[in-house]
């Protein structure tokens, strides 16, 4: 029988099947942070249990990090050291690979992992963070698990599932100028609901994916969770391997033959079932701005902001609480809307073509915001952005240049909103409060952002790029 | 991990859609290195004003609402992140069960290992049990794990779905971690396999 890619990885990882369809399935990486690993390892200690394969196990701090270049000196915060320290002791005592704070190859856990060549196709990935579908660009099966299955997982090395449905999103043709990734990924949100992908996991393909780079890939994937998907997955191809190769703990020698071979078959097949299918033309996605407080309150920079009588059901009264908190009128022009702060950075869009992208708007332009602030994914991140002179055009258009971590995209950290600021950010959540308590957040691309600290309104970036040329 | 067998209690209407973890938990509150202790801070934002005083237009300020056990809830609630703080917290304040149309995945798995019962109904019955809740201490709300049934106020039974698996776990307050070790030689072999056809893994 013809299979999706999301069902050969399945049955690759497969350990044992109830007759009720209680799956046992073997995880080849584990991936863990601070924030959501304290309560596994105790209880893992309490059982006087050991981490089963701590060779595929790697953990990283990012959430609590502060981003200052004092950090060296230590965190201030109480609550957030001992989170932090904890994970130190945790990682040492049972043994798992680990980046601490102050080593050049810490980062954002979903950055980190592909760059040091944890994360392969064919893979299954889990950490206990739901943006591990970010990893799902390299055709590995990744995804977000809670504390407890994290402590599941250091335990056994599996994880108990049911298989998810087969969703797949084509998009088609090529994207026009200004159009990116992220735009692509809104759009798709925008289109099927946070909802929309429940119960799926979602294979996303067609030319326009095919033609995005690897980072690219990575932050369609990173959103497939805002989608309500398990997972996302895009199959891997030259590309991939490309990236691969050469990583760290990337297979080497007659291993990664043997690795190219299994990972060329990794596609779905002619005729597979899909049990859901959504197809976007790239030619219609245009550069795209959120309103309001849900990553599907996403609208192309060129509209308004909606009326929310012109929901239903729940939706109007969501719609209603969303302006309220973002402080918009429904008829005004996304383009009006002025700004305060602006956020580049995070496991979405905090990689080298990120920064590439908003160092190309900010040369030899200044900032017209209260602040602005740049925060790379991981160390080696920086160090590149650095060596490419991409730093010094951001430190000379008015940025905050910082160290790696999640920074502004959730606010564990010093780095938040005030109440009422309005930020325009490149993370992938606008919930009330995520960027701290009354903050505002609009999402975009890593361009769209950089246009608009230039300006201090959101910014058509097909108009600035006009101007460019 | 605590049994569910059954509850009977009021509930809490919330009928905004897409309640997500950041709502339902904060991330401030995620620095702490326990499980327990959540309660207070359950829905911080919506619940308590800027120096911390209770906001008493929010559901669960109400005088009828303070122990509720059960909320009944708009689509796809606990949307966004993985944390299992969120349903740490709504357990630490009493809620054990949660009724909606719909629950995004990752917060749906995590109730189940908390011995917490999210529960899926379609619209025209959780509008029912949502016009019950409004009610307050005046209709009290019963699930039966075992029959898979909820029982409004007024004496409507409702059927529900539940994987067979997870129902077992949950009627028996079983814990994941031990039923898997019991396979733990079935692991060995699946690992034996995958390393020798997968061994850059
Ligand atoms: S960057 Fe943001 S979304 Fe990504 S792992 Fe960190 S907090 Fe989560």
């Amino acid at each position: 029988m013809p299979k999706t890619l999301y069902d050969k990885i399945w049955d690759a990882h497969l350990v044992h099947e109830d007759a009720d369809g209680t799956a046992l399935l073997y995880i080849d990486r584990h991936l863990v942070h601070e924030v959501t690993s304290p309560q596994a390892f105790e209880g893992l200690r309490m059982a006087g249990r050991k981490v089963r394969a701590p060779e595929k196990t790697i953990a990283v701090p990012d959430h609590n990090v502060p981003t200052t270049p004092d950090r060296e000196h230590g965190i201030e915060n109480e609550e957030s050291r001992i989170q932090v320290e904890a994970l130190d002791s945790n990682a040492r005592e049972f043994g798992v690979h680990y980046y601490p704070v102050n080593d050049v190859r810490q980062g954002i856990v979903h950055i980190v992992g592909p760059e040091q060549g944890w994360t392969l196709p064919g893979m299954t990935v889990v950490c206990g963070d739901s943006h591990t579908a970010t990893h799902g660009a390299f055709g590995a099966l990744a995804h977000g698990i809670g504390t407890s299955e994290v402590e599941h997982v250091l335990a056994t090395q599996t994880l108990i599932q049911k298989k998810s449905k087969n969703m797949k999103v084509e998009i088609t043709g090529s994207l026009p100028p200004g159009v990116t990734a992220k735009d692509i990924t809104l759009s798709v949100i925008g289109a099927t609901g946070t909802a929309g992908g429940t119960g799926h996991v979602i294979e996303y393909c067609g030319q326009a994916i095919e033609e995005l780079s690897m980072e690219g890939r990575m932050t369609v994937c990173n959103m497939a969770i805002e989608g309500g998907a398990r997972a996302g997955l895009i199959a891997p191809d030259e590309k991939t391997f490309a990236y691969v190769k050469g990583r760290p703990h990337a297979p080497k020698g007659a291993q990664w033959e043997a690795a190219l071979e299994w990972w060329k078959t990794l596609k779905s097949d002619e005729g597979a079932h899909w049990d859901k299918v959504v197809t976007l033309k790239a030619e219609d996605i245009a550069p795209v701005v959120t309103w309001g407080t849900s990553p599907e309150d996403v609208l192309p920079i060129t509209d308004v902001v909606p009326d929310p009588e012109s929901f239903s059901g729940g939706k109007v009264e969501a719609a209603r609480r969303a302006l309220d908190y973002m402080g918009l009128k429904a008829g005004t022009r996304l383009k009006d809307i002025e700004i305060d702060t602006v956020f580049i950075g995070s496991c979405t869009n905090g990689r080298i073509e990120d920064l590439r992208a908003a160092a190309e708007i900010l040369k030899g332009r200044k900032i017209a915001v209260k602040r602005a602030m740049i925060v790379p994914g991981s160390g080696l991140v920086r160090a590149q952005a650095e060596e490419e002179g991409l730093a010094q055009i951001f430190i000379d258009a008015g940025f905050e240049w910082r160290l790696a971590g999640c920074s502004m995209c959730l606010a564990m950290n010093p780095d938040q909103l005030a109440p009422g600021e309005r930020c325009a950010a490149t993370s992938n959540r606008n919930f009330e409060g995520r960027q701290g308590r009354g903050g505002r957040t609009h999402l975009m691309s890593p361009a769209m952002a950089a246009a608009a600290a230039v300006t201090g309104r959101l910014t058509d970036i097909r108009e600035m790029m006009a101007e460019t040329a | 991990m605590e049994k569910f067998t059954t509850l009977t209690g009021v509930a809490a209407p919330m009928p905004l859609v897409n309640i997500d973890t950041d709502m339902i938990i904060p991330k401030q509150f995620l620095k702490t290195i326990q499980r327990s202790g959540l309660g207070k801070n359950l829905f911080d934002e919506m619940r308590y004003d800027d120096q911390g005083r209770e906001i008493p237009d929010f559901v669960l300020n109400q005088p009828a609402y303070r122990n509720a056990k059960i909320l009944i809830a708009g689509d796809n609630f606990g949307c966004g992140s993985s944390r299992e703080h969120a349903p740490w917290a709504l357990a630490d304040f009493g809620i054990r069960a949660i009724i909606s149309t719909s629950f995004a995945d990752i917060f749906y798995n995590n109730c189940f290992k908390n011995g917490m019962l999210p529960i899926v109904l379609p619209q025209d019955q959780v509008d029912v049990l949502m016009e019950d809740a409004r009610k307050g201490e005046n209709a009290r709300i019963a699930i039966d794990l075992e029959s898979q049934t909820v029982t409004s106020a007024d004496g409507h039974e409702f059927h529900f779905d539940i994987h067979p698996f997870t129902k077992h776990c949950l009627l028996n307050g079983l814990d994941d971690i031990g039923l898997t070790l019991e396979k733990v030689s079935t692991i060995d072999a699946f690992e034996k396999q995958a390393s020798q056809a997968r061994p850059w893994v």
